[in-house]
């Protein structure tokens, strides 16, 4: 089996359109609409999952036949708060002005229902490269649907993207306004309800009677 | 009991043999394949032995605490040089001077000349250090800074806003009445909001406002905008930012009653 074949292919891409963890599944919306105001911080926190998810997966995969069964939540529990300990610290370290804009999200990863769900459903059954290859997959998905609805807030919200003033002037002589409403909580939910409006419609075998 | 597990989405199944379809994902018996316990079959373990379960806890527990102790050393002066660094440029922000976080050190010791603890009773209870570590109980920093020759004395803040703490630094004229500049942080107010006194565009206001009226203590209000405060100066508040800005308004009247002493001295 090489290192891409088709299989790992399906892993690595389905999370990110058909089986995408924030649209599809329902999974770790609460952080997406928290820290989505801004686009930076969408982006570092999507980093910032994928690579939580993507070293859990490998871990909790390296030692799935060591696991104690009665246990196994927990252990995966401790995996994870320990290496979301981990990019907290290096967070503080190293981009210390992003890290105060996520303030307490970045903690918040542990209780990201993503990470749990690849755990128990991906690694415990799966070896190191699949895991591997699906928390990668399964974080690009979150961090697309957080950049995505990062730009949009931030562009209509404050008319600029990563901090530059893209709108321009002229526009708001004419009388245009940042819509406020864009960077609070509810529009956040209803980007993302656009969003899955426009996913499901491009993919009908998603569509529910 | 075996193990089963579907080959099209992972799901496992315990159980004597393969469930007829996946109640996950609805493949036939035939995607199932058994799962080996392959570690615990070779070395004869059990692993839902008690014994085994407590040890494998414990040597878990340590191994993560081992590694986030050291990680957390490792990193930890990258960590104080950064959040030293946004202190300063707080309390240069508060003197009108806005650095980036790399010459923020330069510029604190150009420009910040001296700093010292003061109490209640404006004494002097403490150095440089332990002005710039912050607030002790009964202890308050202010800082010294020459701007183009002239004295400011720079003095901070703690109140709470809407969602979290609130803190900031003021500096005022050599006659201790008078705002030279503001800076203003908050935790988590709401942004485009209460978070907005952030912005040089609320903290600006409060220049040249004094904080004496006829020789006694006032402070300064931060009032919705359009309306006036009685006998004191006052700024406008942020609209939709109502008890951020009433938080501002108190913390600015409480933090800044305890220096009232100091501030009516005369050295």
């Amino acid at each position: 089996m090489g290192l891409l074949s088709n299989k790992n292919k399906e892993i690595l891409t389905s999370p990110l359109s058909v089986n995408n963890p924030v649209v599809v599944q329902m999974l770790g919306i609460c952080s997406a609409l928290a820290v989505t105001s801004k686009l930076e911080p969408a982006i570092v926190m999507g980093i910032s999952v994928t690579a939580v998810v993507a070293f859990a997966n490998v871990i909790i995969s390296l030692i799935r036949n060591t696991i104690p069964n009665r246990i196994r939540i927990i252990v995966q529990l401790v995996v994870v708060a320990a290496l979301v300990t981990i990019v907290s610290e290096v967070l503080k370290a190293f981009a210390y002005d992003v890290n105060k804009q996520l303030s307490v999200f970045v903690g918040l990863i542990i209780t990201n229902c993503i990470l749990m769900g690849r755990l128990e459903a991906f690694a415990l059954g799966n070896g190191p490269w699949e895991s591997f290859l699906d928390g990668i997959g399964n974080g690009l998905g979150y961090a697309l649907i957080l950049v995505i609805v990062g730009f949009f807030r931030e562009l209509l919200g404050s008319g600029t993207l990563l901090g530059f003033q893209v709108i321009p002037q002229a526009f708001y002589d004419f009388g245009y306004a940042n819509n406020g409403l864009m960077i609070l909580p509810p529009m956040a939910l209803i980007t993302i309800a656009v969003i899955i409006w426009v996913h499901r419609s491009r993919n009908k075998e998603l569509q529910e009677n | 009991m075996a193990k089963y597990r579907c080959k099209v989405c992972g799901y496992i199944h315990e159980g004597n043999k393969a469930p007829d379809v996946c109640p996950i994902c609805a493949a036939p018996a035939s995607d199932f394949e058994e799962v080996k316990d392959e570690v615990a079959a070779q070395k004869g373990i059990n692993r839902d032995s008690n014994v085994y379960t407590v040890v494998y806890a414990s040597v878990m527990v340590v191994l993560v605490a081992v590694v986030l102790a050291f990680t957390s050393q490792s990193l930890r002066s990258f960590q104080k040089a950064n959040e030293d660094n946004d202190k300063r440029q707080q309390i240069l922000r508060s003197v009108n001077v806005s650095v980036p976080a790399g010459e923020a050190e330069a510029k604190y010791n150009e420009l910040i000349k001296d700093a010292f603890l003061i109490n209640a009773k404006g004494e002097k209870v403490g150095d440089a250090q332990a002005a710039f570590a912050g607030s002790e109980a009964d202890a308050y920093p202010v800082f010294v800074a020459n701007i183009d020759g002239q004295t400011k004395y720079i003095m901070a803040l703690h109140g709470a806003g809407l969602w979290g703490p609130l803190w900031g630094y003021i500096s005022v004229d050599a006659d201790k009445n008078t705002v030279f500049g503001t800076d203003f942080s908050h935790q988590g107010e709401t942004p485009g909001l209460g978070a907005e006194i952030t912005k040089p565009a609320f903290s600006s206001q409060f220049a040249g406002k004094q904080l004496f009226k006829d020789g006694s203590f006032k402070s300064i209000a931060v009032v919705k905008k359009g309306k006036s405060a009685a006998g004191q100066d006052y700024v406008d508040g942020i609209s939709g930012g109502t008890i951020t800005s009433q938080g501002v308004s108190a913390m600015l009247f409480d933090s800044l009653k305890e220096y009232e002493k100091f501030l009516t001295s005369k050295e």
